[in-house]
């Protein structure tokens, strides 16, 4: 059981970490939408747009994408884990 | 498929907001049924491969891209309620640590991507189920259009979205058309990592994929 959880831990650690460095840069289909359509000329800066990690960087440096998603990993993994296991039903044991 | 801030006006925004919000709270009330000692450290990982893998863009076509929702995923492996919220989390991370996705914005985002796909997911693959039971082809086979359909669903809440109170007025057709196009495209990318997603984790613990939970409760009953 445990072996499991951990080798999952581990592979999103890899694809966040190490895999980030190859993603596409082009704009997803939403982007890519609102930037043909012109719609995208009413966007607003992210109000976080100058933060430490905005756009998976460090200080604006996307050399340390697979930082920023490390980060990010064990971020989503303390939250949502210790959500989680509040949430649950307590068994009886 | 994370929209910025200005691209709904301020009272539609708001609306999503709110909806978002009622969406959440349901979900939280719900999910305590689903979540025990085992499942919750699997929806907890559930949440942290969803980010993960959302980092990573893949082409479409020349200049454009496309990166997994999770909402089939989740939805398969850990339920529709506990999957909302797997996505939930993962959107509010984005938007807080890494100004992915606008904050008044994230309102219609979760709605998109965490309520409207994964229902959507979570409906297709059960109408599936059957099929999804008969081994690992039929489940790769479910994963996939659950996936792909969630894709398309949740891009056409932007459609609705926009359509209701976008800004700058372009024709609706025009967005919808275009959302549609480059989403049954990414549709196939998110079909095929959740397929895999899905099928490596049932070969390995079958007892964590939610959607087969049920097919083997009738000979439990009988032992």
């Amino acid at each position: 059981m445990k072996k499991f959880f951990i080798g999952f831990a581990f592979v999103s650690l890899l694809i966040a970490g190490v895999l980030s460095y190859f993603a596409s840069g082009d704009p997803d289909g939403l982007d890519k939408t609102v930037e043909d359509t012109g719609i995208a000329e009413h966007a607003q800066e992210h109000p976080f747009s100058g933060s430490t990690f905005a756009d998976y960087a460090l200080g604006g440096d996307d050399k340390f994408t697979g930082l920023a998603g490390v980060l990010g990993v064990i971020v989503v993994l303390a939250l949502s884990f210790g959500l989680f296991w509040v949430l649950r039903k307590k068994s009886d044991a | 498929m994370h929209m910025s801030d200005g691209l709904l006006n301020a009272p539609v925004s708001v609306v999503f907001l709110v909806i978002a919000a009622a969406g959440v709270g349901f979900a939280l009330v719900k999910a305590r049924a689903d979540l025990d000692d085992r499942t919750a450290p699997m929806a907890g990982l559930v949440a942290t491969f969803i980010f993960a893998v959302q980092m990573i863009n893949f082409p479409i076509l020349p200049g454009a891209s496309g990166h997994l929702l999770g909402g089939a995923l989740a939805a398969i492996l850990v339920g529709p309620w506990v999957g909302a919220l797997c996505v939930t989390i993962v959107l509010v991370v984005q938007a807080l640590l890494f100004a992915d996705g606008g904050l008044t914005a994230l309102g219609a985002n979760v709605t998109n991507m965490a309520l409207i796909g994964t229902a959507t997911g979570f409906l297709v693959a059960v109408a599936l189920r059957k099929i999804a039971e008969r081994g690992k082809g039929g489940l790769f086979a479910v994963a996939f259009i659950s996936a792909f359909v969630n894709t398309v669903v949740a891009a056409t809440g932007f459609v609705v979205e926009y359509a209701i109170g976008g800004a700058g007025g372009v024709e609706i057709g025009k967005v919808a058309l275009l959302m549609w196009g480059l989403h049954a495209l990414i549709g196939i990318g998110e079909g095929l990592i959740t397929a895999v997603t899905v099928t490596s984790v049932a070969s390995i613990r079958p007892d964590l994929v939610y959607l087969l939970k049920g097919s083997r409760k009738p000979l439990e009953v009988r032992s």
